[in-house]
Formats: structure tokens, C-alpha cells, sequence
């Protein structure tokens, strides 16, 4: 069985400055992965390069086993209806309403009849806690914390086995972030997703993640969430025991 | 792959067997449909072959199952009810079942479509006033030194607007220019009055052409630019951050806009009309054979003193008319992309609206001043 996702020897380059240098990472499937790293330290590049987004000047990028550095667009369409990406500012199409949002991959990769269509994407839509009244609004009309659930009611639209968050916590307050975290737990747990989610959130990162990579350097240091902590490097050992963070480290080793 | 019927003295059983995905949704709703819910008593489903169930399948299952207890059979699963069905049974248990009324389907109709425009154009009308009093009152307060003008804003509008617009006005006068002197010539050349070309030509582009294409064409340019920049810029609450910080919007975007173009249009306009005026020159040597000193002493013959100044001097009302309904479009957009296109779209065509009905306007008042 191949991992969810595997990346080897990534390098990405904007001119003389290096983002990344020699980058590795593998995810398992039905694993939650959490990316952490320093703002800069190139976790929005890492996450374009893995969707396609831009290609890196070396190293591959597997998803189910298959490089997609090397595929043509045609190639690469079966594999992004595998996954999911909800992005940081949710990215819906503010043109259309939530409930077209969702159908909208779905009306491009699926064949299905209308009443379908509908009863899908309200399933959607109801599976991330938002109320059904929301599919008829505008994503202008909703609040923040409706957006983030919205995005991912789009993309889990073709029930992908992968999913992508971008900061799926940021702009939330503390209590409508746990929630969110539930959410995501619950989905994974529900629908046996593999989830990918970049995030700054120590909360969300110990609620939720079963192993944890940290960019640092140019490079990635993963572990699981127990080990990781540990982790000699000195801005892992801020990141992890800084004065925000000792009593979330402390918590979660049981001491 | 999908389900296979076995019929037994206790009822039916389905098998179901493969990927039952969003992908194969179609062919087992098709298969599913088949079966015939209302022979059976008792159903059983066996879900043990099934590979990979995601919700989506898993919702056609639910489905049909609705469907057979609906058609009166006792509907059974072999071992599990699998977790995805329970799932959307968790998350649709307080649903209704059809999706909400849609809010957008309104009345539709001719009158009521008339009555949405009026309605529309009304707002439309109030705000357009509004707006213009506050540009005016910004204005006032600048003129007055109560508010700042902005030269370095000003003057990157200026550059903007006008300098960068140079190279396709000087090529569209020249082109309209030649254009007339070739039409004419060749309807004068028949009565002998080869000379009056040069009098269509001049007086043509100094009074109306030159800067009524130049206005054109920097309505199309900058009249878009403005409304789309003010949008992105109310899209992205940069507006709503300069309000906060107590900077007036007005101030900072629309009248040094608005300023820069009343700056950069006359400016065009006088390019416009030296490169008309030159194509015209040229058309007349090659096509008349007449020489450049009889062209120009013909020119300054045909016009009066004034008519230069009759056309520059629409130039700067033309440009603020141009600005404030970029600028105006601009900061009405609200919500979405969609809406960003739609009023740059209305910011381009009011302002070529508003500048050839002040083109009329000013041709009348020129007549009765005998300009």
C-alpha cells in the first residue's frame, strides 16, 4: 500500500532565494498530519506545490503512488477528484451560492441528475454543522466561521480520501475553533479521511494530529506528536515549550 | 461491481459487491432502480463484497432503502449497518427532506421586471447624488485648504491616465484624421472643391474629434481602471480601513483621480489634435497633391481663434465626467467578483453615455454663443 502522500527531495527556488531544500514528508492513510513551521519558512509553497499549483525545480510529489510533478493536466484530473482542499480564506466562488459552491465539482466530475445534485450537496453541507437555510446564501452573506465550514463542505464534494486545510482555525475564536476541531476529528473518524492540515494552532495541533512536521531550515522534521516535542532543534524546542505553548506540551505528555 | 438479487423462500437478499462511489453514483442508482422493491416482503442487504462505500454511495443506499419501506417491505442489513449510512443518518435526522425554497426565484414577469428597474434606476439616481456631493464637498474643502491635495497621487495619475495613453490616441487621431480627409476628398474631388477637405479636416478634429475619441478612448482605458482598482481595493476593505483610520476615501482616491484626469485629458487632447492635423497634412500631399505651405495657410484660413479653444475646453469637464463614474462604479462594488465586472462594465459605458450627451450639450450652448 502506497502512503496518502509522499514528498522526496523537494526543492523550490524563487530566483536566488531557496524555499525549499531536499524537503521529505509521508503521510499515512487515516492519518491527521499537521505542517507547523515559522511564517516564511515556505508551508504555503509546500501545499501549491502538492496540489499542482506550481512545480518544483526537483523532487516528487506522490499522491496514491503516482508523481504528479510528471503528469499532464489531463493526467492529473482523476487524481485531484481524490482530493480535497479547503483554503485558508475558504475561496468559495463568490459568484455563486453555497449550495452551487459544493455542486460545482460535482457537476464537473460526476454525471449525476439534478435531484441528486441537490440532495448531495445539502448532505454536505448538513455533515459539516452548517444549517440548510446556508445553501442559498452567498459566501459574502456568511460569517467567517460559516466560510471555513463551508469550504470544506466543498471539498469533501466528490467524497475525496484526502483532505487539505489551509490554517482551518485561523480568524476563529477559541470556542468556534474547538468546534472545529471536533469537526474535523468526526470526519476523519466518520468518512476514514487522510488529512493534511497546515496550521499555527497548538490547540488544533494536540487536539487533533496524529503526527506532526515542522519546516525547519529548508527542510522538514517529522515525528509523531509525543516525539516531536522533543525534538532537538531549537526553534521546534520554542515552538513547542515557548511561554504559549508549556502548558499545552505539558498536558498532552501527561505530567 | 453493484448488486445481484437472490430470491429465497424467506424473501429477497441484495448483494452488493465493489465501489459503490461518487463515480459509479449513476450506474447504481440505474441498478438499484431496477429492483423491484414491491415483489418482496422481507429485504435483506449484504454489504460484506462492498470494497469502498463513501457517502455517496452510501446515500443512493439510504435512498433506496427509503424507498422499500415506503413500498411496504421489511428491509434488513446482513451483519453491520455501515458507518457511512449512519452518518448521514446523524446528520439528516432534523433535516427537512428537500432542499429550502429557493430565495432568488421572485416574481418574474414583464411588469414586475419593469417595476425591479424603475425601482433599481431610482437608487441608482440617489446615489449617483450622493456620491457627487460628497466629491464635490471634498473638493470644495480642498480648494478651500481645508482638506490636502495629494501632488504625488495626483501626478501618478497623470502618468497613468495620459502618458501611458499617448501612443494609442496619437494612433487613433492620425487614423480618423485620414480617414475623413480620404472620405471627403473623394466626394469634393467631383465638384472641384479639393480645398475644403482641409477645412473638414481642421475644423473637424479641433472642434469635435479630437477630443471626443480622445475622451473615448480614455474612458474605455482609465474609466474601467478606476472602477476595477476601487473595487478590488472595497472587495479587500481597504475603503473601510481608510475610514477607520479617519482618512477620508474621497480624499485619497477619488479626487486626485479625478484631478489627475482633468490634468491628463486636455494634454491628450492637444497630442490628438497636432497628430490629426498632421494626417490630414500628409493625406492632403500624397492623395491631393497639395503643398504643405498651402495646407497650412488653408488651415489657419478655415478656423477661427476660438475653435481650437472650443474643443480643448471640453477636455477637463469631459475627464472629470469619465472619473466620477469610474470611481463612482468602483466603490459600489459589494460582495463578489461578479459584481466588480458588472460595474466596471456600467462605469465604461456610462461615462462614453455621459460624454457624448455632454458633447451634445456643449454643441447647442457653442451654437447659441455663435462660437
Amino acid at each position: 500500500m502506497y502512503p496518502a502522500l509522499e514528498v522526496r527531495g523537494l526543492v523550490n527556488r524563487f530566483g536566488e532565494q531557496v524555499v525549499h531544500d531536499g524537503l521529505d514528508m509521508e503521510v499515512q492513510p487515516d492519518e491527521v498530519f499537521g505542517i507547523v513551521g515559522g511564517s516564511g519558512s515556505g508551508k504555503s509553497v509546500l501545499l501549491r506545490t502538492i496540489l499542482g499549483l506550481q512545480r518544483p525545480q526537483a523532487g516528487t510529489v506522490r499522491i496514491d503512488g503516482s508523481d504528479i510533478t510528471r503528469l499532464s493536466e489531463a493526467q492529473l484530473r482523476p487524481i485531484k477528484a481524490r482530493y480535497g482542499v479547503a483554503f485558508q480564506q475558504g475561496a468559495l466562488y463568490s459568484a455563486l451560492t453555497l449550495l452551487q459552491n459544493v455542486q460545482l465539482p460535482m457537476i464537473e466530475h460526476l454525471d449525476l441528475p439534478a435531484a441528486a445534485l441537490d440532495e448531495l450537496a445539502l448532505l454536505k453541507i448538513r455533515l459539516v454543522g452548517l444549517p440548510a437555510e446556508a445553501a442559498r446564501k452567498y459566501p459574502a452573506e456568511l460569517s467567517g466561521g460559516m466560510v471555513k465550514r463551508a469550504a470544506i463542505a466543498r471539498a469533501l464534494a466528490l467524497d475525496p480520501t484526502l483532505l487539505f486545510l489551509d490554517e482551518p482555525t485561523s480568524g476563529l475564536d477559541p470556542v468556534s475553533a474547538a468546534a472545529f476541531d471536533d469537526l474535523v476529528l468526526y470526519l476523519q473518524q466518520h468518512l476514514k479521511l487522510t488529512i493534511v492540515m497546515i496550521t499555527h494552532d497548538l490547540d488544533s495541533i494536540f487536539r487533533t494530529c496524529n503526527r506532526v512536521g515542522v519546516i525547519v531550515d529548508k527542510r522538514m522534521e517529522s515525528d509523531t506528536l509525543e516525539r516531536i516535542v522533543d525534538h532537538p532543534n531549537p526553534w521546534i524546542q520554542a515552538y513547542f515549550h515557548g511561554e504559549r505553548a508549556r502548558a499545552r506540551t505539558g498536558a498532552a505528555r501527561g505530567t | 461491481m453493484g448488486v445481484e438479487v437472490r430470491r429465497s423462500a424467506q424473501g429477497v437478499t441484495l448483494e452488493l459487491s465493489g465501489e459503490w462511489g461518487a463515480r459509479e453514483l449513476t450506474d447504481l442508482e440505474a441498478q438499484l432502480a431496477a429492483v423491484d422493491v414491491h415483489a418482496a416482503r422481507e429485504l435483506r442487504i449484504a454489504t460484506a463484497g462492498v470494497t469502498r462505500l463513501d457517502l455517496s454511495g452510501a446515500w443512493v443506499l439510504r435512498e433506496f432503502v427509503r424507498r422499500a419501506r415506503a413500498a411496504g417491505a421489511a428491509v434488513s442489513f446482513q451483519g453491520e449497518l455501515p458507518d457511512q449510512l449512519r452518518l448521514i443518518d446523524e446528520t439528516l435526522k432534523d433535516a427537512p427532506a428537500t432542499p429550502a425554497p429557493d430565495a432568488a426565484a421572485e416574481a418574474s414577469g414583464a411588469l414586475s421586471a419593469i417595476g425591479r428597474y424603475a425601482v433599481a434606476f431610482g437608487r441608482d439616481l440617489v446615489l449617483g447624488l450622493a456620491f457627487l456631493g460628497r466629491a464635490t464637498s471634498v473638493a470644495l474643502a480642498s480648494a478651500g485648504g481645508r482638506a490636502r491635495l495629494r501632488p504625488i497621487s495626483i501626478a501618478r495619475h497623470v502618468y497613468d491616465t495620459g502618458i501611458t495613453a499617448m501612443p494609442i490616441v496619437a494612433l487613433i487621431a492620425f487614423l480618423i484624421s485620414v480617414i475623413i480627409a480620404y472620405m471627403s476628398a473623394q466626394q469634393l474631388r467631383g465638384l472641384g472643391a479639393d480645398i475644403y477637405v482641409v477645412d473638414l479636416v481642421a475644423i473637424g478634429v479641433l472642434r469635435e474629434l479630437g477630443v471626443l475619441l480622445t475622451s473615448i478612448i480614455v474612458a474605455g482605458r482609465s474609466g474601467s481602471s478606476f472602477a476595477a482598482e476601487l473595487g478590488s481595493m472595497e472587495l479587500n476593505q481597504e475603503v473601510d480601513a481608510l475610514t477607520a483610520t479617519a482618512v477620508n476615501p474621497y480624499e485619497v482616491l477619488v479626487l486626485p483621480r479625478l484631478l489627475g484626469l482633468a490634468v491628463a485629458l486636455p494634454l491628450l487632447t492637444i497630442i490628438a489634435d497636432l497628430v490629426g492635423l498632421t494626417g490630414g497634412a500628409l493625406l492632403c500631399r500624397y492623395l491631393l497633391d497639395m503643398p504643405l505651405t498651402q495646407y497650412v495657410s488653408r488651415v489657419n484660413y478655415a478656423i477661427s481663434p476660438s475653435t481650437f479653444w472650443v474643443g480643448l475646453l471640453k477636455a477637463p469637464v469631459f475627464a472629470v465626467l469619465i472619473g466620477m463614474a469610474g470611481c463612482f462604479h468602483g466603490m459600489r462594488v459589494r460582495g463578489s467578483a461578479r459584481e466588480l465586472g458588472r460595474q466596471v462594465t456600467q462605469a465604461v459605458v456610462q461615462a462614453i453615455f455621459l460624454v457624448i450627451l455632454a458633447d451634445a450639450l456643449f454643441a447647442v450652448l457653442f451654437m447659441k454663443m455663435d462660437l
